[in-house]
């Protein structure tokens, strides 16, 4: 019989909601293994800075410095009660088993129950020249600064719609950057309209407000309802050309460029563990069917962004619930804890993730418009060098394809080492405007192990 | 719905075998319809390994295999698409004694049909591929064996078939079967009713359904070729390359990517269309593939696929006329090695439908073989996983 202290639970990542859930899983006398592919816990919003590195955070994380300094410290205590695993790639899953590779060597990690807390991904929409070199999402600029305390360029241009242009700009002032500009795609008039959905966690959109504020009176230029025209330069970024809402073209010199329409969950992982998914039309994306809890399957949990885009507090509170979910369903009977804190936990998670649907709105991603804009000589996927040109030639061929799987089969677009993460929202955009058919018709490129790059040599011999 | 449906030759399944027979139907001035319950080329012809290998097959496949080899040859000519067909050569390696008289057998057997095959010792095996690993004693290689790229060939097949007047419809299963007469009537969900004199069951791992409708039960038996595919790196491996056990079946593209399929095939799910990947098997092909290529063993493996084929008990495929319904052709069970004859058979097929007769010997592919117990392959328990459902 499956007892508590025998359940082999498996958590990916050690972000916010993968530390909580290892949390609660422990102190009810589980000894959980938290597989993450960090160098250190954190995940990515509250990574750490690499050892010997004196970086402040306080400075970087401003008004969440509290809650970084918070999960680092429990999960400083948690750790001896846990079974961390960091530098551990989680490639694949299948029958109950987790194919993990660390150091050069693959190995499997059976379990009972799983609870994936993978995060998020940048999410990118191509332009002209965005494969330059000194082009960075805005979560990858983010992380170079973070982990390495490094800069991507002196003179940057943050482009894109999404909250994080405004937080990035910042941090990135904070350490010397000069921010040449903020290019928001959304309008101005979007943004207000979208402005009542942002009540549900109106002290966040207050942070986002205040640091638009403190940009503004820097006198940082700062650009609503732009569309970006091309990112140019001969081997490296040196300029952003990009049209006001009125018309009028710009250039902006620059030696980097950070870009991004928000965020979208890593799903891959949960996929290969038997999840379903659903069309969000919100998102534009497609997304795990879960109960309110976290449950997408018997034995399988998600928690954090990988679930739904909700932010740190949102990963957070759902770490805790999914772990409280995944107890009750192995105890059968209904803790005091869980009776008192689940109800409380589902208001929370739903309400943060009912503020991103309105951030969405607030920063719209190009959608079907920006997709036909696109030209044909944009290079949409980077892996396999396929233009945008490449998918509207494929579709439009006599028994072309409709399915963006059945696209990548016959342009490559999608196939390579990023396996469509970089180019699958812009993917199913495309195809969907050119084929003029509903973004849900087309589906989502289906995810294959291994989730990311596995060297052969890291495989032994068969048993 | 009958109207201007009418054919001469109704084609069910959309593969590579279906839609060449419609395009050499077409070519001879037949009105050819051809219906997919998906999209062409969507399973088995779309996801196998890609080889045109000539080397190393069943004897009494040679005349066919041979003819289709030089289709293979004109392919831009019959369809107006390259496909990435890459006339690369093939390798074949022994790693003992024993599996050098089997390389020697099979040589043997491929140069009776005039195949120019050219036996290679180590020392000169690691002059001319010295990415190769110690432990090869023997190899064969045959400069005629090719690839070409399976993702592409079937839709390019489909629209020169089209452009010669086949009328294609995807997504689209066929219901039922009637006999009128001498003639059939095909139904389809869409509620259409095609009446044909000629009917092609070409309808891959689906296709025993259809023959047990006319009372000509196969064993027929799912099982998937899993795959994978590394990060491109700089071209080296010109032919491809197969070890006698096949546990390392791999090719690299001109582009850089290595492909790696082996044995064994894996179990599939032709219900759910499903045909999953044990992480198992992907490790055991990167172990194989990193102790024969040595050089390989620092990149990484990106990607895995798998499909779902039919494969039947002796591991030959079913081709030819039905044993009890007049009109009826089958082409179905090919056993994963469907590729490489794949336009051989539709042009059999189109010979038998308009002329009665070909010159290609079929008769160890006949269906009637199955009215008695057939010898089962050895290759059943050593290439398959045990839980297919062989």
């Amino acid at each position: 019989m499956m007892t508590l202290a025998t359940t082999r639970v498996v958590i990916i990542g050690a972000g916010p909601a993968g530390i909580r859930a290892a949390e609660t899983l422990a102190q009810a006398g589980l000894r959980p293994i938290l597989v993450d592919e960090g160098r250190l816990p954190g995940g990515q919003g509250y990574r750490r800075p690499s050892a010997g590195l004196a970086l402040d955070m306080d400075a970087l994380l401003g008004t969440q410095a509290a809650k970084y300094r918070a999960l680092h410290a429990r999960f400083a205590e948690l750790a001896p009660a846990i079974d961390y695993r960091p530098e551990t790639l989680a490639w694949a899953v299948h029958e109950g088993t987790l194919h993990v590779a660390r150091d050069g060597a693959a190995a499997t990690l059976p379990f009972d129950a799983l609870l994936i807390a993978a995060g998020a991904a940048d999410r990118v929409f191509p332009v002209k020249g965005w494969t330059l070199p000194g082009v960075f999402t805005l979560g990858g600029a983010q992380v170079i600064l973070k982990d390495q305390g490094c800069l991507i360029g002196r003179r940057m241009v943050f482009l894109g719609s999404s909250p994080l242009l405004s937080l990035a700009a910042l941090q990135y002032r904070q350490f010397g950057a000069d921010v040449a500009a903020i290019c928001d795609t959304t309008p101005l008039r979007e943004k207000l309209l979208a402005a009542p959905a942002l009540a549900p966690a109106a002290a966040t959109a207050l942070r986002g407000l205040g640091y638009l504020a403190r940009l503004r009176r820097d006198g940082v230029p700062m650009f609503s309802g732009t569309t970006p025209l091309a990112i140019e330069g001969r081997d490296h970024v040196e300029a952003v050309r990009f049209r006001l809402g009125d018309g009028e073209e710009r250039v902006i010199a620059c030696d980097a460029v950070a870009f991004g329409y928000g965020l979208k969950p890593e799903t891959q992982l949960a996929e290969l563990a038997g999840a379903r998914f659903g069309y969000d039309p919100v998102f534009r994306l497609w997304g795990p069917n879960l109960d309110a809890d976290g449950r997408a399957r018997p034995g399988l949990y998600l928690a954090g962004d990988c679930a739904a885009i909700g932010g740190a507090d949102a990963a957070e509170a759902s770490g805790t619930l999914a772990a409280l979910a995944l107890l009750a369903d192995l105890g059968g009977e209904v803790t005091h804890r869980e009776r008192r804190d689940m109800p409380r936990l589902r208001r929370e998670v739903a309400r943060y993730r009912s503020f991103q649907k309105g951030l969405a709105r607030a920063f719209a991603w190009p959608g079907s418009r920006g997709a036909t804009a696109i030209a044909d000589e944009v290079e949409l996927c980077r892996c396999e060098n396929v233009t945008a040109g490449d998918i509207r030639a494929a579709i439009a061929a006599d028994l072309g394809p409709v399915d963006v799987n059945r696209v990548k089969a016959i342009t490559r677009c999608g196939m390579g080492r990023c396996q469509g993460r970089m180019c699958g929202p812009a993917l199913q955009e495309i195809a969907a405007a050119a084929s003029a058919r509903p973004l849900a018709e087309v589906g989502r490129l289906r995810g294959q192990a291994p989730v990311k790059p596995l060297a052969i040599g890291s495989a032994a011999a068969p048993a | 719905m009958t109207a201007g449906r009418g054919a001469d030759t109704v084609v069910v399944g959309g593969g590579l075998v279906g839609c060449w027979t419609a395009f050499f139907l077409a070519r001879r001035g037949q009105r050819v319809t051809l219906v997919d319950k998906g999209v062409v080329g969507a399973q088995s012809s779309g996801v196998n390994f890609g080889n045109l290998r000539l080397q190393g097959r069943f004897p009494g496949q040679y005349p066919l295999s041979l003819r289709a080899q030089a289709l293979w040859e004109d392919l831009p000519g019959l369809i107006g698409e390259p496909c990435e067909y890459d006339r690369c050569g093939h390798l074949y390696l022994a790693m003992n004694d024993d599996e050098k008289r089997k390389l020697d057998g099979y040589a043997e057997v491929s140069a009776s049909y005039g195949l120019d095959i050219e036996h290679v010792g180590p020392a000169a095996l690691q002059q001319r591929w010295p990415w190769l690993g110690g432990k090869v004693v023997a190899a064969t290689y045959s400069a005629r064996d090719a690839t070409a790229n399976p993702r592409l060939v079937t839709p390019a097949v489909a629209r020169a078939a089209r452009r010669a007047g086949a009328t294609i419809i995807e997504n689209t299963r066929v219901t039922e079967i009637e006999r009128r007469g001498d003639d059939f009537l095909v139904r389809t969900e869409a509620g259409d009713d095609i009446p044909c004199r000629s009917l092609v069951n070409a309808a891959g791992a689906w296709a025993a359904d259809i023959a047990r409708w006319f009372g000509e039960d196969t064993p027929l038996f799912p099982a998937g070729p899993p795959q994978f595919v590394t990060e491109p790196f700089p071209y080296r491996i010109v032919p491809s390359v197969q070890t006698i056990d096949g546990t390392v079946i791999m090719r690299q593209i001109p582009r850089g990517n290595v492909i790696l399929a082996g044995y064994p095939r894996t179990a599939v799910d032709p219900v759910g269309n499903r045909a999953p990947v044990p992480p198992a098997k992907t490790l055991a092909g990167m172990y194989h593939l990193g102790q024969l290529v040595p050089m390989l063993r620092d990149c990484h493996v990106i990607r895995v696929w798998s499909g779902i084929e039919g494969y039947l008990p002796d591991m030959l495929p079913v081709i030819g006329a039905s044993a009890g319904t007049p009109g009826l052709f089958h082409a179905f069970g090919f056993c994963g090695h469907g590729f490489q004859i794949g336009p051989g058979v539709g042009l059999c097929l189109s010979e038998l439908i308009v002329d009665g007769s070909t010159a290609t010997p079929l008769d160890p592919f006949a269906i009637s073989r199955f009215d008695r117990p057939v010898a089962v392959s050895e290759k059943l328990g050593r290439e398959f996983d045990p839980r297919t459902a062989h």
